[in-house]
């Protein structure tokens, strides 16, 4: 496969290398916390997608391409929207309207500990997939040429 | 002939519009059309959503539509990226 977009060298590597565990890990963190502290879905699906970018920009396309592939973003892509409309779900379930939270009587926990708020978390972390793919598909996309 | 019956037209639109406008009422006052939804989210948000950063709440508690639709429009438009520009490739269409 011809690479496209490479920056051969050691300097980025070495850093792109010792950077991108971080930054797939605080997306992740701005994902779940997006109830309790400023981010959410959007805000942490971009930075983890962005992790793949750099990824993708240090080491070739290849392999990242072997990490994240185009049928693993297609799928996330597709779920991520198909679980925030099956969450919305469980409010009609429970005899309420859709997408309701505490007027289904979904159990709203403690403000402030990580597992409140209903089914604020999980949108959240839908939209936060659904974003990262949505970045890292598009990436590959312009950079596939 | 045609350009003064679309300049009457825009002209009347743009009238209609600042009628509007000249009917709103004055930004930061008192007034419960402005601070009555704000006061609700504020105070309440925490103990109605169980989420106290008030923005999380409200974009995926209180107007959890919107926030739906919003997914959906950046599906639908990574969808027609990929179908306008690449997805053929993959499946052996014609490149």
């Amino acid at each position: 496969m011809r690479e496209p977009l490479r920056f051969d060298d050691l300097i980025l590597k070495e850093v792109g290398g010792l950077l991108v565990p971080f930054l797939q890990m605080f997306g992740v963190y701005v994902i779940f916390h997006g109830h309790l502290s400023p981010g959410g879905g959007f805000s942490g699906g971009t930075v983890a997608g962005i992790s793949m970018i750099l990824f993708s920009l240090v080491f070739g396309l290849g392999p990242g391409l072997r990490k994240v592939s185009h049928d693993a973003t297609r799928i996330m892509e597709s779920s991520g929207t198909l679980w925030y409309g099956l969450v919305g779900l469980v409010g009609v379930l429970r005899g309420a309207s859709f997408l309701m939270n505490r007027g289904a009587g979904i159990p709203l926990g403690t403000p402030g500990r990580l597992f409140s708020g209903g089914l604020i978390l999980l949108i959240t972390v839908g939209v936060g997939i659904k974003v990262a793919s949505a970045i890292i598909s598009l990436y590959y996309l312009i950079v596939e040429d | 002939m045609r350009r003064f019956f679309a300049l009457l037209l825009v002209m009347g639109v743009a009238w209609l519009m600042v009628l509007a406008v000249a009917e709103m009422p004055t930004y930061g006052q008192p007034n419960p059309t402005h601070n009555a939804v704000m006061e609700r989210y504020l105070t309440r948000g925490p103990e109605e959503t169980g989420a106290v950063n008030v923005v999380a709440g409200i974009l995926a508690d209180y107007r959890a539509y919107d926030t739906l639709i919003e997914t959906t429009v950046l599906f639908a438009a990574v969808a027609a990226a990929l179908l306008a520009l690449g997805e053929g490739r993959h499946r052996g269409g014609a490149t």
